[in-house]
């Protein structure tokens, strides 16, 4: 019994209070659920399609947390080379997959470039990158701003009706890449039970590459130099390079998770869409256990679950017993909540 | 020899430390004739702004002060003075009274959240900005939701047009009729067709008198100490912590001060984004005016306050003129206030970082 | 004597650390306006006589001291440096503990400024008073005045020789009204000749006031120029105290060093061993390591000769293999196997085939909060692709966990490393584990030369037994040439060929081994410079 009780401790140590309310919130939310007269099974589908749709873009905290970079608050630079692929993808015309996979390719190779960059100012700065990344995020979002307005596209899918040129806040990828990976192998169980097989698989493939990417000899220099750049310089290597590596890496990451996004929600957002896009990741990260320096894609999994669950789950159980929509604020309470939590940590006083 | 060196050195500190404001000066120089503003309607838009944004700056000076950085958590402040002003409107009490009540209810908040906010930064010794920026989106949600979901329901409100048709819950805009500009014309002042609003400057010139003579007070003078190295101001048996709540403290108060000035200007009052802004256009324009996240000053302010407002105002019609779109001056804006904080932080950073590496240099010089 | 209270009284103090005794029955007497001067190696019980003096907090957490303190008769204890302030004992700190952006009196007066009344007081308290900047003055150049030198009391700090700075913090202490006694920790370590001739000439001045002092310095002559007596702790024992005008330079630097040797370096001296051709040498190298700097250092070492780096702590001998290492900037020339090697590269230095076991354990040797497994194999697996599976015809460079863990498990096993298992995190182990850590990592680069430093630092006797007994054993089986830094003199020579003692940045002598501790303790204190032990000896004698 007292053993027991020591366990209880210890996990409770481990994992945080905070951590423990949000996930007790979430389980009394499903047992609610069916009493309330929310569908189970409608609200699990949810809930799971929004993992698959939000996972990459948390996937994409993950290496510059490793690197010691500590929270990717310029998470909106990389979602701009996936904008960028995404506007130029439709303004070829391709369709389908292909028009998916065309985005893909217009959208990496500037993520690389901008990951570059961003890397490179990130190393001048060390020790200050997180408030840093969030400004160059947000400048970099009105930057683009400005350029959606000047950008030469010309697609009429696109552009502002009346004016005749800029890009709309809102473009539809209907009929262009709509489900582009959801629609493969979907399966539908009953009216309301909908998983889209497809995207996971492309998910489970980027968890993977980016799993193995930390099991090879350049991801394991990356994990040191997050763990102790002293040491990892002692060792030979080049500190400065492995950050610059996370960060494109981390930038790459934001491209693809918006594309993936953005054909499951059927929109691309333009202008100051991307602007508050950081906060979400990071929060569910930290919800899913990981710490300013140190991140797993278990992490990365339970972390999308439970914040996507409680979006999902707490709009339709919430509205039903109080007839209010209270998410909102309940989203900015909980993300915020748990940056504050881990931010202020013991541990987070480093030497 | 030495000393010729000195001076060019100093000159070229003197260009470093002001490269913000001249290259805001160089491109208002551009772009005022390209807007094709009057000056008098120029000077009428920067006296309002001034009047109606200086208090607000002010407050950020005393965390600076303490070495503290830029008080992003400012916004807690102001949220305190929006809830002031939500009650007056509601009590209908007008005029100056109204807005005295409204700070009276203000403060206590301000002092409860200070007090919070300064606990957390404490936890959080040299990542006081972000941290502090944090914690203004949490405390957001919070007031969004007491204004949102108590107020009205738990908290009585009266007024109808202040509740949303639901019956609970503060509507997005509050018209302040009752205390519309009743500082600014409580002395009333004209000068060739431009109002100038003597007493908000009054406010605030004697508010400027004070943050002078707490420099010179013994706090004053152990926030400088901690805000410099906070180790030897501990060795030395300042109380650090405690001095850090309260440099937090005074600021979150002056926040809620600054803020009811802000909207007795405006007239109305955006119930969950104004608070926001204030945080932001603040910072940005204290930076403009060449502050650092470690030094400011009042000249900052000022100079900060008018240099921001001017490509506010004037950009709109600049990017029309040039481009077609007053929406593209727009973006510049929102462009400009990030950027320039993101610049001063990349300098900051910078400089610290080079401070270091010259410490180092310096040592080994010394043979 | 006896009928005059003494300011201070300390009997029989004694403290232990984690159950390692570093200071057994002291005890000593000073009179006001008296100077003593306190010496003994790195690591002799200086510092922790000081802080339980002081009452310093580390004191009362590691288990409290044995032993009474008096002062002026009555028995006193600290809670916290701010009692003992209050109680008038000041101590200037080796590091300055002053704020860069205030003026010379700001720092003299920080935390005790005077202040003027005003009304407001009265609604939010003392601390809203404001400072009273004529008395501020005037209380400094009285400070200042009072130890003698000239200093402009408004003078930033920031734009201050180092010199001065020092002043300033004497001063400081001068202000509190009631000093007594004064503490100083080698307060002339960063000061040029002359300033420390101005620095003492001010401690006599204060003395003749009636202040105390204690004087803690490893410049010998300045304590005997400065000090009506002084005491030699080794060990944490008192060895001597004696009236400085009885004693030369010479003699107190054996009382320092002075101990028998042990029987483990008499084992080595038996062998007669033999090395190849010079392996590494370098020629007027400096290191720019803060605290530790190299001047201008030229050593020449043997291949499979075992080469000991001795010296006080802060005069640069640290410095050498971390500048060689490329750790922090250094300059100068630097040859392996005759062949000029380039510098601040540690990839390079690594792929020379040298290897490192840092005297930062936590800061440098280790990754705290991975496994063991990672800290032993990360470097090999970096530098010279051990550990790794080539996928995909090498595109793909995969770790190979299995091979890490049976190397991991292989040297657990040999250098008994206890431990839960090869996935422990290395914080989690004890010093003397994680310093057999850092040694496996060292071995598993399989190095030509090995450089340790400070390899037994704050770990227990039995790992120190085995660490030396290791790295012997590794000199003797691969031939591996070992280049050992050690604060601990008797340490080298019981296991080194040959030691050059590093003084102010520079080689001050290079002895073998044998020879007695007495001349490596003269060469620590830089007194006689670039001398061979026949020399040495024929000085002596002459």
């Amino acid at each position: 019994m007292i053993r027991m009780k020591e366990k209880l401790q210890v996990f409770i140590e481990n994992a945080g209070w905070p951590r423990i309310i949000i996930g007790l919130f979430l389980v009394s939310l499903f047992i609610a659920a069916p009493f309330v007269g929310v569908r189970l099974d409608a609200s699990l589908s949810d809930t799971l399609v929004r993992v698959g749709m939000n996972g990459i873009l948390v996937l994409a905290m993950v290496p510059m947390v490793q690197s010691g970079c500590g929270l990717n608050f310029g998470l909106p630079l990389g979602i701009i080379a996936g904008l960028l692929g995404a506007v130029t993808s439709i303004q070829i015309g391709v369709t389908g997959t292909l028009g998916f996979i065309a985005a893909l390719v217009m959208a990496v190779p500037l993520a690389v470039v901008f990951g570059w960059m961003y890397g490179q100012l990130l190393n001048r700065v060390k020790g200050d990158e997180m408030m840093i990344a969030t400004y160059v995020g947000f400048s970099s979002v009105a930057l683009m701003c400005m350029a959606w307005l000047l950008l030469p596209f010309t697609s009429p899918t696109m552009i502002w009706g009346y004016g005749g040129s800029g890009l709309r806040t809102t473009i539809s990828v209907e009929g262009f890449w709509l489900n582009a990976l959801s629609k493969h192998l979907h399966i539908k169980i009953g009216e309301f039970f909908y998983l889209p097989i497809g995207m996971y698989i492309f998910f489970a493939l980027m968890v993977f590459l980016v799993w193995g990417f930390f099991r090879t000899k350049t991801g394991t220099a990356v994990t040191a130099v997050g763990s102790n750049p002293e040491f990892a310089r002692a060792s030979g290597i080049d500190v400065d390079k492995m950050r610059t590596i996370s960060v494109i890496l981390s930038t790459v990451l934001g491209a693809i998770g918006i594309l993936v996004y953005e054909q499951s929600f059927g929109f691309i957002q333009l202008y100051m869409g991307p602007f508050y896009m950081a906060f979400p990741a990071v929060a569910a990260i930290l919800l899913g256990g990981a710490s300013v320096n140190k991140a797993s894609m278990v992490n990365v999994l339970v972390g999308t679950f439970l914040f996507q669950g409680i979006l999902t789950m707490t709009p339709s159980v919430i509205n039903s017993v109080m007839q209010t929509d209270m998410s909102e604020v309940i989203r900015i309470i909980v993300s915020n909540g748990m940056i504050l939590y881990a931010l202020t940590r013991k541990v987070m006083v480093k030497r | 020899m030495w000393d010729k060196n000195k001076n060019s050195d100093k000159i070229k500190n003197i260009l470093a430390n002001n490269a913000v404001p001249m290259i805001f000066i160089a491109l208002s120089v551009l772009a005022i004739p390209v807007s094709g503003y009057s000056a008098n309607y120029l000077i009428q838009e920067m006296l309002t702004r001034l009047a109606r944004n200086s208090f607000l700056v002010l407050s950020l000076l005393i965390p600076i002060l303490a070495g503290m950085g830029l008080n992003f958590g400012m916004v807690l402040g102001a949220m305190a003075g929006q809830v002031g002003l939500i009650f007056v409107t509601d009590w209908a009490v007008t005029g100056v009274h109204g807005m005295l009540l409204a700070a009276l209810i203000g403060t206590p908040i301000a002092v409860v959240l200070g007090y919070i906010c300064g606990e957390v930064l404490n936890r959080a010794k040299g990542r006081e900005m972000v941290t502090s920026y944090i914690l203004g989106f949490f405390i957001n949600g919070v007031y969004q939701l007491i204004v949102l979901y108590t107020m009205g329901r738990i908290i009585p409100i009266t007024n109808p047009r202040l509740v949303l048709s639901r019956g609970y819950g503060i509507r997005n805009a509050i018209n302040l009729t009752g205390v519309r500009h009743v500082l600014d014309n409580l002395i009333p002042f004209k000068v060739s067709g431009i109002d100038i609003p003597v007493a908000t400057f009054l406010v605030i010139g004697l508010f400027c008198l004070i943050i002078i003579w707490f420099k010179k007070t013994k706090i004053g003078q152990d926030m400088r100490a901690l805000g410099q190295d906070m180790k030897v101001a501990e060795e030395a048996g300042i109380p650090v912590e405690r001095t850090r709540i309260i440099a937090i403290l005074i600021s979150t108060i002056l926040a809620c001060f600054g803020q009811i000035i802000f909207l007795q200007n405006i007239g109305t009052m955006n119930t969950y984004n104004s608070h926001e802004q204030a945080g932001m256009f603040a910072i940005a324009a204290i930076l403009i005016g060449g502050a650092s996240v470690s030094r400011a000053s009042i000249t900052n302010v000022f100079v900060g306050v008018i240099l921001f407002h001017l490509m506010f105002v004037v950009s709109p019609m600049a990017g029309k003129v040039l481009i077609g779109q007053a929406q593209l001056g727009e973006y510049f804006r929102v462009f400009v206030s990030y950027g320039i904080i993101a610049l001063a932080l990349v300098l900051h950073a910078w400089r610290r970082m080079r401070a270091k590496a010259e410490a180092r240099r310096s040592l080994r010089g010394e043979e | 004597m006896s009928d005059v209270i003494p300011l201070l009284r300390m009997e029989n103090i004694g403290k232990e650390y984690f159950g390692n005794r570093v200071l057994s029955d002291v005890s000593f007497t000073l009179m006001p306006g008296e100077i003593l001067g306190l010496v003994g190696e790195n690591g002799a019980g200086k510092s922790t006589l000081m802080n339980i003096l002081f009452g310093m907090s580390v004191i009362e957490e590691t288990g409290g001291h044995e032993g009474k303190i008096f002062i002026e008769g009555k028995e006193e204890s600290f809670k916290d440096p701010f009692d003992a302030l209050k109680a008038g004992i000041g101590m200037v700190h080796q590091e300055f503990s002053l704020i860069p952006g205030f003026s010379a009196t700001e720092n003299i007066l920080l935390n005790r400024e005077s202040m003027k009344y005003n009304p407001l007081v009265e609604v939010f308290g003392d601390r809203f008073k404001t400072l009273d900047r004529v008395d501020m003055k005037k209380r400094a150049v009285k400070a200042i005045d009072t130890i003698g030198v000239t200093l402009a009391p408004d003078t930033l700090i920031s734009e201050m020789p180092v010199g001065h700075k020092q002043f300033i913090e004497i001063a400081r202490e001068i202000d509190r009204k009631n000093t007594k006694l004064l503490v100083l920790d080698e307060p002339t370590a960063v000061l040029a000749e002359s300033e420390a001739k101005v620095l003492i000439e001010a401690l006599k001045k204060l003395a003749c006031q009636g202040i105390a002092i204690i004087f803690i310095s490893h410049r010998l002559q300045e304590i005997i120029d400065l000090c009506d007596k002084l005491m030699v702790l080794r060990d944490g024992r008192v060895i001597q105290e004696i009236n400085t005008k009885n004693t030369d330079v010479r003699q107190i630097a054996s009382w320092m060093v002075g101990r028998e040797v042990s029987s483990e370096a008499e084992k080595s001296e038996g062998k007669d061993r033999e090395f190849g051709e010079v392996i590494l040498e370098t020629q007027n190298l400096w290191v720019d390591m803060p605290g530790e700097t190299v001047r201008d250092v030229s050593i020449k070492v043997r291949r499979g000769e075992i080469f000991g780096l001795g010296g006080l702590a802060g005069q640069g001998k640290v410095g050498i293999s971390n500048g060689l290492m490329g750790l922090y900037v250094s300059g100068g020339k630097f040859l392996l196997r005759g062949k000029e090697v380039k510098l601040n590269d540690p990839n390079r230095s690594l792929t020379e085939g040298m290897a490192f076991v840092s005297e930062d354990r936590r800061g440098v040797g280790l990754l705290l909060e991975e496994g063991i497994d990672w800290n032993i194999a990360f470097t090999a697996m970096q530098v010279q692709e051990k550990f790794i599976l080539n996928l995909l015809g090498g595109l793909v460079k995969w770790r190979d966990d299995k091979a890490i863990t049976k190397c991991t498990e292989d040297y657990i096993k040999a250098l008994e490393i206890r431990c839960t298992g090869p996935k422990q995190r290395a914080v989690e182990l004890s010093g003397g584990n994680q310093q057999k850590v850092c040694l496996a990592k060292a071995f598993t680069v399989a190095p030509e030369i090995l450089f340790v430093s400070e390899p037994t630092r704050g770990i227990d006797v039995g790992a120190k037994k085995l660490v030396l007994d290791t790295l012997r054993k590794v000199n003797e089986e691969t031939g591996t040439t070992i280049i050992m830094t050690s604060s601990e003199l008797e340490e080298l020579r019981s296991i080194c060929d040959r030691i050059a003692i590093i003084n102010e940045g520079k080689v001050s002598g290079i002895l073998p081994a044998k020879s007695p501790a007495e001349e490596f303790g003269l060469l620590m204190l830089g007194h006689i410079v670039e001398k061979t032990a026949n020399e040495l000896n024929a000085e002596r004698c002459g």
